[in-house]
């Protein structure tokens, strides 16, 4: 089983499928057309799922290395490889994203009008593309899949966006592009360091200390953008107000993810002394993304630039736990922590990946009813869609991290990390507890309760199947892991266990015996 | 060396394409206007059959004839074919476009058959006479193409601009030979290459003759700052000929720097990268910034051109094996994208409709999906987006720089080329984004269709398995 090229499926497969989705076409002079090619992209949204299953269940959860490792040559005379591979943090990113893109395909259903074809084929695509950077090893590779993801993106919200959608994409589209080119300079640099463009040995070269902070910067600037961490987030709240529905959700559940497994696959083990020594700066500025845009949210008149804002504050844990372990080396009496740091983190982009997910549905729940995001349209929904407004409340609290939830778990664990590096980056970061519920809670009063707004407000219908069937199985999948999260991190943990061994050793030259004998290696003007 | 008849067969393919466009040339005396598809069938056909008789002499050694004035070898062999499968899109291309204007007489064919004719000499030049006499052969073929449409003002404007202009860079190029041939005593590649080695810097006059040597080339290539003539051309000329002379003349071009700099000069390699490294820092910046405030697609596409030439340069300078080798896939690649990117241009400027302006654009994918499908992929590729070719050829010429310790220049390359993203995705914003004026779907030719098509996938393939064409390149310059 481990032998079968199953990564190369589940890149591959959605991808060719998204091809034929677009070839079978959306002619309007046939009544099946559309119809059948939207069937069409489920079943191959429903097919990947599955081919990324085997992934999950045969996943050796003892050992920290690379596993459904395959190689082979790509552009040998430029020593580049096909190289891909799993371990416990990208393979659980990749079962998010094919659980993810199910629903992203059912929720375009009913509302995409024109060219569904290439709506749909678009999101199959960007999946296929999006596992590829969570299973790529060679860095050009990686580096190739992270910038083909934005095309796909890039389409998608310039046809089917708002009205101010085109200032959105291209802001969208330049903000990360303009991120990655460092991040190409850097790789292209520490190639000709190793010798070879395989993540894993950039893992293990020695560098000095000019060009770790100099690399990590470059890093910096790339996964910043995607996470997005303060002061480079604005293109967010843009990017999801104009987004279709599906854009969106893939946006916040999985793609705003591959800024934060950049940091844990190429920041953390390529840079851990530049890491080390700037890490004030990361938590610096993660808690501001927690405490200022925190408050940012809660004055958001536009429930989806809300939750936008919402992401960002959640993904500013995500970087405080990566970046907390630090300072816990610094403290020679606090043992432990580290571990839990980063795995906190983990925990938090996998469950922000359900939950704000699903907040996006509901919003577009809304919108294809109302076509309004602004929360004063709306008022007392859950009179006339109590289903929806259960749902509504549920990912609300979620996302508030009420325990019992996916969102309890990550937060719980990365201020308990916290607290071992310096109590006051517990207390601010506790403070996104507060914050969090105010925001949500406040837009769920508005929204969800109270009594009914108005006469338009008062026509709606409650869920259809298809709506039903998204949010229930998010909601299943929020609880799962609120209640019972031991699978996810025990799938980890070798993983982060190595990792956080791997970036407590210096790779400064000479500080390591066993880079002892690597020479200096200086910066070139 | 006497003359001997196996020279002849080395010269096989310049020979079957002079008789094609001879040939065209009394063909089209006895054609009525109702008969004009003759010229272009047997202007193809005789492309076709050189590019065959290419491929037919092509072995990995080397042949050289007329006492040394012409070379034949692996490298010249590659970027010939290229320029013949290039002169087929333009003749394919723009066949709809010349019809309706009136303009799809036989002269069309046999200038562009002559200026083909002389890049290839161009390229398979071994001595500074033979290098002249194709440089000239093609420039007075574009000149009156770019004059073409002879109603056209901005079209004789541009033809005049161009031909001052280019007489000025041949004389720059003319005059810094002599003095190459007053150093070393000789028009030959070789002979001069072995004064060059001996004397290095000591001989000023060579450095002297090396620098309007470059200049020359900067002017045929249009980097900052002898680009002066090349958005003006690209503005007043008719789109096929903008097609033509984007895409093969810069190979021939790439040529004639390699045969120049590397096989004559390649001594003096610290010295011509300085220069180059000024002008390729000056072409990428200028391009690209310039390129944002165009309305003009022509001219937009122009300044996009002066930025590819700065990445060229880049890879050139490096002087590296891999250098040389980014260097040439970037061109052959970048020929591919702008005879996509101006194929569909003069593919859509049809009915009446001339493109000029960025607004032209609006809503293609409304009239024909599969036209903007390419034409987005051609500015994904030049913006160097991947899976698209254009990512790898700036990779390798990133790659190239950096390996020679000058990462800062990678850097600042880079920078400027996130500036030009910005109008590659302006225009694509134009193609998916925003709604026609008039949706009716677009009537297009089979046979134009077929090219852009297999353009199109050559430029996607080539991204996706970049191994072959690299492959190429790397063996061209490591013999």
């Amino acid at each position: 089983m481990i032998d079968f090229p199953w990564l190369t499926l589940t890149i591959w497969l959605p991808i060719f499928g998204g091809i034929g989705v677009l070839v079978s076409g959306d002619k309007t002079d046939r009544k099946s057309g559309p119809e059948f090619t939207k069937r069409l992209a489920l079943g191959v949204a429903v097919a990947t799922f599955l081919v990324s299953l085997p992934l999950w269940f045969g996943f050796d959860a003892s050992q920290a290395g690379m596993q459904f490792v395959e190689h082979a040559p790509w552009v040998p005379s430029f020593d580049v490889y096909y190289f891909l591979g799993v371990d416990g943090i990208s393979m659980p990113l990749i079962i998010l994203t094919t659980f993810i893109t199910i629903f992203v395909v059912v929720a375009g259903w009913d509302v995409i009008s024109y060219r569904p074809s290439l709506y749909m084929a678009a999101f199959l695509i960007m999946e296929g593309v999006m596992v590829g950077v969570f299973s790529a090893l060679d860095a050009i590779l990686f580096y190739v899949f992270w910038e083909a993801m934005l095309i796909p993106m890039f389409i998608v919200i310039g046809i089917w966006g708002g009205p101010n959608r085109v200032y959105a994409t291209i802001k969208f589209f330049l903000y990360t592009f303009f991120g990655s080119v460092f991040m190409l300079v850097a790789l292209i640099y520490m190639y000709f360091q190793s010798g070879s463009f395989s993540i894993l040995d950039y893992h293990a070269l020695a560098l000095g200390m000019k060009a770790q902070i100099l690399i990590f910067i470059a890093f910096l600037l790339a996964f910043a953008v995607k996470v997005p961490m303060f002061p480079v987030h604005t293109w967010l709240p843009d990017a999801h107000v104009e987004a279709p529905t599906g854009g969106s959700v893939i946006l916040a559940a999985i793609m705003l993810k591959i800024g934060g497994y950049g940091f844990l696959r190429f920041s953390l083990p390529i840079t851990p002394d530049a890491s080390a020594a700037l890490d004030g700066l990361m938590i610096a500025l993660s808690l501001i993304a927690i405490v200022y845009i925190g408050f940012v949210a809660l004055v958001q008149k536009d429930m989806k630039k809300l939750i936008a804002y919402s992401s960002i504050a959640h993904m500013g844990f995500v970087t405080l736990g990566f970046f907390l372990v630090f300072s816990i080396f610094r403290q020679p009496e606090v043992s432990t922590g580290a571990v839990m740091g980063i795995e906190g983190g983990m925990v938090q982009m996998i469950s922000h990946g359900f939950i704000s997910g699903a907040l996006f549905l509901c919003v577009g729940v809304l919108y294809d009813r109302l076509h309004s995001r602004e929360i004063a349209d709306y008022g007392g929904v859950i009179n006339v869609m109590p289903w929806f407004g259960g749902f509504v409340v549920f990912f609300a609290m979620a996302n508030a991290g009420l325990p019992g939830t996916s969102g309890f778990v990550g937060e719980l664990m990365v201020i308990l990390a916290s607290f071992r590096a310096d109590f006051w980056y517990a207390f601010l970061a506790a403070t996104t507890l507060i914050l969090a519920a105010a925001f949500t809670l406040w837009m769920v009063k508005r929204v969800i309760f109270g009594e009914v707004g108005n006469d338009r407000v008062a026509g709606l219908k409650d869920l259809n199947r298809r709506e039903t069937f998204n949010l229930g199985m998010l909601a299943a999948a929020v609880l799962a892991i609120g209640l019972w999260p031991k699978p996810l991190i025990d799938v980890m943990e070798p993983t982060i266990e190595n990792l956080v061994a791997q970036i407590q050793i210096s790779k400064l030259p000479g500080n390591d015996p066993a880079l002892a004998n690597q020479p200096e290696v200086p910066l070139k003007p | 060396m006497p003359f001997e008849t196996a020279f002849l067969a080395t010269v096989l393919p310049e020979l079957i394409l002079l008789a094609t466009a001879c040939a065209v040339l009394v063909l089209d005396l006895y054609l009525n206007d109702e008969q004009r598809g003759w010229n272009h069938n047997l202007a193809i056909l005789g492309l076709a059959a050189t590019l065959g008789t290419v491929g037919l002499l092509s072995n990995n050694g080397v042949t050289i004839a007329f006492s040394g004035s012409f070379i034949r070898d692996p490298f010249g062999d590659l970027l010939k074919g290229i320029i013949l499968i290039l002169t087929i899109f333009t003749f394919v291309y723009s066949r709809d476009y010349m019809r309706e204007r009136g303009l799809w007489v036989g002269e069309y064919h046999v200038l562009v058959l002559f200026a083909t004719l002389g890049m290839l000499i161009m390229v398979s030049a071994h001595s500074f006479l033979t290098l002249y006499l194709g440089l000239e052969l093609l420039a007075l073929c574009l000149y009156p193409l770019v004059a073409f449409d002879r109603d056209s003002k901005p079209g004789a404007e541009a033809a005049m601009k161009y031909f001052v202009l280019g007489a000025l860079g041949s004389g720059m190029l003319l005059y810094g030979i002599s003095m190459l041939y007053g150093a070393t005593g000789s028009f030959g590649f070789a002979d001069v290459a072995e004064v060059v080695n001996a004397e290095g810097l000591e001989n000023k006059i060579l450095v002297f003759g090396l620098v309007f040597v470059l200049i020359g080339v900067a002017f045929k290539f249009g980097a900052v700052p002898f680009h002066m003539w090349l958005p003006d051309v690209y503005q007043g000329a008719p789109m096929p000929v903008v097609l033509f002379l984007a895409s093969a003349p810069k190979i021939a071009a790439f040529a004639m720097a390699t045969r120049i700099l590397i096989d004559s000069l390649g001594a003096l390699q610290a010295d011509w990268g300085e220069i180059l490294m000024i002008l390729a820092i000056l072409s990428i910046g200028l391009g690209n910034v310039v390129a944002i405030a165009q309305t003009n697609i022509k001219r937009m596409l122009a300044y996009s051109t002066i930025s590819h030439v700065g990445f060229i340069f880049l890879g050139l300078l490096a002087g590296t094996q891999e250098g040389y080798a980014a260097a040439m896939f970037y061109t052959v690649v970048y020929a591919l994208m702008a005879a996509g990117a101006f194929g569909v241009l003069a593919m859509i400027s049809i009915n009446g409709l001339e493109v000029e302006q960025l607004d032209d654009l609006k809503g293609l994918n409304d009239r024909d999906a599969w036209l903007a499908a390419m034409l987005a992929l051609m500015m994904f590729s030049m913006a160097g987006v991947p899976p698209a070719v254009g990512f790898f050829a700036k990779l390798l010429v990133l790659d190239a720089v950096v390996s020679v310790g000058l990462t800062w220049l990678a850097v600042v390359a880079v920078v400027f080329s996130i500036i030009g993203a910005f109008y590659y995705l302006r225009v694509i914003k134009l193609l998916y984004f925003d709604k026609a004026a008039d949706s009716t779907p677009l009537r297009l030719a089979g046979d134009a269709k077929i090219a852009i098509t297999v353009n199109g996938l050559a430029v996607l393939l080539l991204g996706i398995f970049p191994a072959s064409l690299l492959g190429i390149c790397n063996a061209a310059f490591s013999g």
